[in-house]
C-alpha cells in the first residue's frame, strides 16, 4: 500500500541532510511501527510522507497504492487517504473545532466527488465519534486545539483520524502526553478503525503503546534509514538493550 | 511663531481660490463664519499635509492630491444611489448623507428613537452657528491638523445626533455616508454626536461610494460623551473607487466614567487616512479602539491614532489588524500620552499585520509619551506571513490552500470583528470580511467550506 524508495530529503533551506536513502514498505491491513532515537528523523519522515514543503526530497519516491505522492500538495495526499497524527498538534486561534472538523471531512468529501454532508448527520457523527475518545463537547466548541492539554490534543488528532477515515494512518507518537487511561481509550479508537484495507505507521518510543496496539512489524530508524526490521518481539528487545547496537550500522 | 510655508502646489492655489469664492455661500453665520475663516488661514500657513510631517509621514496628502477638486453640490441622484440604499439594511434607524449633504428624505426622521434628536449639521449651523461653532472645537492635539482645519473651513453638511441624558437608545443609530460617484468631486462633511450623561447608544458609521468617479473626501465625525455613558461606535468605509482619496477624522472628548468602543473597518479603501483623537477629559474613562484593515491592489490604509490620556485612572486599549496583499500598503501610528497628573492610566496598543505577498508592505509606528510617574503602558506591533506550520496542518487534513488560508485569514481579523457586540452591526462587518477574502486568487467561493 505504502511504498517508499531510497527516500532522501535535506532541509529546503539548509545543507542538513535528514533522510538518507530510506526503504520501507506498509501493506494494507498491516499495522508497522517505527522506533528509533530522538533525532533520527521519523518526525521529519512522517512530514515528508504527508506533504509538508520545508524539505527538500533529493531522491526516491513515495507511492500510495501506485500513486506518487511527492507530485501531490498536501490536501491531495490527504483526498488519497494519508493522514497523519502529529507529535505536535497545532493550536489555531480564531479556528472553531467544528468549523474545521467539518470543513475537512466536506473538502474530503467533495475531493472525491461526494456530496456535503448536511449538517445533523455531522454532528451527529462528531458526537459518537468523541463520545467514543472521551472528548468533552466543552471541547468541541474551541478553538481548534488551543489552550488544550497535550493529552486532550493527541485526542483531538485520532477523532480527526476516525472522521476522515484515511487509508494509511501515520501516528507520531500520539502516545507521548497521554495518561494511562486516556493511552487505552486511544488505543481502543486506533484498533477500532484496523481494517483490511488500512495500513498503519505508529511511531513511538515505548512498548507500552504497542501492548495495546500490537504491531505487525517493527522497524528500527537510525540516521535517517531503517536499519533494522523485525516482528513485534523487536520492539522488546530495543526496550531491554536500547539503540547502541544501531548508532554505528547507520 | 508660527512658520509661515508658502503655499506651493496647484491644488493648494486651487483650494484659495476655491474658498475665496465658496465662503459667503457655506452654511452658517456668525461664529461660525469666524471659525471658518481662522481655520483656512490656519490652512494657508500649512498647506497640505506632505511626508515631511512626522505625522504624516506615510500619506503625503500634498502629493496625492494634485488637483483640488470642486466641491460637491446637491446630486441629481444617480440610479446608483438609489440601489444601494434600497440594498443597505441594517437594523436600526438610518440617517443618510449623499455626497456628504443630508438627505432627510432618504432618512428614517420618523423613527427617531425617544430621548433622541437627529438634524442636518447645514441646518443646525444656520439655526445655531455658535453652539455648533462651540462643538467643531478641535482637542488640543488635532489642532496642527492642516486636514482638519480644511474639514472645518469647507465642511458642508453632514448629521447632529444628540443623545439626552439616561437614554438607552436600543437599536443602533446609523449614518449611511453615500459617495454618488457621479462627478469628481470633494466631499467635505463633518457628523456631530452629542451623547448626555448615563445614556448608552451604538453609533454606526458606513462610508460607501457607489459611482464612478473618484473623489477627494474630507470626513470628520466628532463625539461628545457625557460621563457614564457607554458608546460603541462602528466605521465601515467600502466600496471605494482605487483612485479616491479620502481622510476620515474621529475625534472624541470623554468625560469621566466613560465607555467608549470603536472598531474601525477599511475594506476596497481607495487611499485612506484613517486619523483619531481621543482625549480623556474625565477620570476613571475607558476606551478600545481597534480595527480591520484588508488592503490589496495599491490600496492605502494610514491609521494613525492619538490617545490623550489627561486625567487620571483612564485605560486605552487599542488592537488594530491589518492583512495586505498585491502592492498594498498599511500604516499604524498609536501614540499614547500620558500628561504629568494623569496617575494610574493603563493603556496597550497592539498592531499585527499578514502580508500576503512580496510587493505589500506595513509600516507600524507605536510611540509612548508618559509624563506621569505611576502608569502602565505597553506596545507590541508585529508583520508576519501566514503561519505555514498552521497552513500544513489544515492541508493535511484535507482543506485546499486557499480554503486554508481563507480560515487562518477569517479568525486573525475575527479577533476583531468578534469584538463587535451589536449582533445586527457584527454581521455586516463579518460579510464584508468574507467578501473581501472571496475575492482573493483561487478563493473558495461561498458554500464551499
Ligand atoms: N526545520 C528543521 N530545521 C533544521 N533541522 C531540522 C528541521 N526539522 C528537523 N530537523 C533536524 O532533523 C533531525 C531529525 O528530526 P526529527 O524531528 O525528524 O527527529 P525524530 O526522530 O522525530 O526525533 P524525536 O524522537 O525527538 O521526535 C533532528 O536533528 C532535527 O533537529
Ligand atoms: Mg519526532
Amino acid at each position: 500500500m505504502l511504498e517508499i524508495r531510497n527516500l532522501t530529503v535535506k532541509i529546503a533551506d539548509e545543507d542538513k541532510q535528514i533522510l538518507n536513502g530510506l526503504n520501507l514498505t506498509v501493506n494494507a491491513g498491516e499495522v508497522a511501527a517505527i522506533m528509533g532515537p530522538n533525532g533520527s528523523g521519523k518526525s521529519t519522515l512522517s512530514y515528508v510522507i504527508a506533504g509538508k514543503e520545508d524539505y527538500e526530497v533529493l531522491d526516491g519516491e513515495i507511492l500510495l497504492n501506485g500513486e506518487n505522492l511527492l507530485e501531490m500538495e498536501a490536501d491531495a495526499r490527504a483526498a488519497a487517504g494519508i493522514f497523519l497524527a502529529f507529535q505536535y498538534p497545532l493550536e489555531i486561534p480564531g479556528v472553531a473545532t467544528m468549523t474545521f472538523l467539518k470543513a475537512a471531512m466536506n473538502a474530503q468529501r467533495k475531493a472525491r466527488g461526494e456530496a456535503e454532508l448536511l449538517t445533523p448527520d455531522f454532528i451527529k457523527q462528531v458526537n459518537a465519534a468523541a463520545d467514543k475518545l472521551g472528548i468533552n463537547r466543552d471541547m468541541l466548541r474551541r478553538p481548534l486545539n488551543v489552550g488544550f492539554s497535550g493529552g486532550e490534543k493527541k485526542r483531538m488528532e485520532i477523532l480527526q483520524m476516525a472522521l476522515l477515515a484515511p487509508s494509511m494512518c501515520i501516528l507520531d507518537e500520539t502516545d507521548s502526553g497521554l495518561d494511562i487511561d486516556a493511552l487505552r481509550i486511544v488505543a481502543d479508537g486506533v484498533n477500532a478503525l484496523r481494517a483490511q484495507n488500512r495500513g498503519f505507521l505508529v511511531i513511538t518510543h515505548y512498548q507500552r503503546l504497542l501492548d495495546h496496539i500490537v504491531p505487525d512489524t517493527v522497524h528500527v530508524m537510525s540516521k535517517g534509514r531503517i536499519v533494522r526490521s523485525g516482528g513485534k518481539e523487536l520492539a522488546l528487545e530495543l526496550e531491554k538493550n536500547g539503540y547502541a547496537a544501531y548508532s554505528e550500522a547507520a | 511663531m508660527a512658520l509661515i510655508t508658502p503655499l506651493k502646489t496647484a491644488a493648494e492655489q486651487q483650494l484659495v481660490e476655491q474658498f475665496a469664492s465658496i465662503k459667503a455661500e457655506l452654511p452658517g453665520a456668525g461664529a461660525m463664519r469666524k471659525l471658518r475663516e481662522e481655520a483656512f488661514a490656519g490652512f494657508e500657513t500649512k498647506g497640505l499635509p506632505h511626508r515631511r510631517l512626522e505625522s504624516w509621514r506615510y500619506t503625503d496628502l500634498r502629493n496625492l492630491v494634485r488637483e483640488a477638486m470642486p466641491l460637491a453640490r446637491r446630486p441629481a441622484r444617480p440610479q446608483a444611489v438609489t440601489d444601494r440604499l434600497a440594498l443597505q439594511t441594517i437594523a436600526g434607524t438610518r440617517y443618510v448623507t449623499i455626497d456628504g449633504i443630508f438627505s432627510p428624505g432618504d432618512s428614517d426622521l420618523a423613527g427617531i428613537p425617544p430621548g433622541v434628536s437627529v438634524r442636518g449639521l447645514a441646518e443646525a449651523m444656520t439655526e445655531a452657528p455658535d453652539a455648533i461653532a462651540a462643538a467643531f472645537a478641535l482637542p488640543e492635539v488635532a489642532r496642527d491638523d492642516s486636514a482638519l482645519m480644511l474639514n472645518t473651513a469647507f465642511a458642508q453638511d453632514g448629521i447632529v445626533v444628540e443623545i439626552a441624558p439616561g437614554t438607552e437608545v436600543a437599536q443602533p443609530i446609523v449614518l449611511l455616508s453615500l459617495g454618488s460617484g457621479a462627478s469628481e468631486a470633494a466631499i467635505v462633511s463633518r457628523s456631530l454626536v452629542k451623547i448626555g450623561a448615563g445614556a448608552k447608544v451604538t453609533i454606526v458609521e458606513l462610508h460607501e461610494g457607489v459611482g464612478a468617479a473618484p473623489v477627494q473626501l474630507n470626513h470628520a465625525t466628532a463625539f461628545i460623551i457625557g460621563d457614564g455613558a457607554e458608546v460603541e461606535h462602528v466605521r465601515m468605509v467600502t466600496r471605494q473607487r482605487a483612485e479616491t482619496v479620502q481622510v476620515q477624522s474621529l475625534l472624541a472628548d470623554l468625560g469621566a466614567h466613560v465607555s467608549f468602543d470603536s472598531v474601525a473597518v477599511a475594506v476596497n479603501c481607495g487611499v485612506l487616512r484613517q486619523q483619531s483623537f481621543l482625549r480623556y477629559g474625565g477620570e476613571h474613562s475607558r476606551a478600545a479602539l481597534r480595527g480591520i484593515n484588508l488592503l490589496r491592489k495599491q490600496e492605502h490604509s494610514d491609521v494613525t491614532l492619538v490617545m490623550d490620556h489627561a486625567a487620571a485612572h483612564g485605560e486605552s486599549r487599542e488592537l488594530f489588524k491589518t492583512i495586505v496583499e498585491g502592492e498594498g500598503t498599511g500604516v499604524f501610528q498609536g501614540k499614547v500620552i500620558v500628561r504629568q497628573h494623569s496617575q494610574k492610566v493603563d493603556g496597550s496598543m497592539k498592531s499585527h499585520a499578514l502580508l500576503l505577498n512580496d510587493g505589500a508592505t506595513m509600516f507600524n509606528k507605536p510611540e509612548l509619551e508618559i509624563f506621569a510617574d505611576d502608569v502602565v503602558c505597553g506596545h507590541g506591533a508585529t508583520v508576519a506571513q501566514i503561519d505555514g506550520d498552521q497552513l500544513f496542518y489544515l492541508m493535511a487534513r484535507g482543506l485546499p490552500r486557499p480554503q486554508a488560508e481563507a480560515l487562518v485569514l477569517a479568525a486573525f481579523v475575527g479577533e476583531v470583528s468578534d469584538m463587535v457586540s451589536d449582533e445586527g452591526v457584527r454581521e455586516i462587518v463579518s460579510r464584508e470580511i468574507d467578501c473581501w477574502l472571496g475575492q482573493r486568487d483561487g478563493a473558495p467561493k461561498p458554500g464551499a467550506a
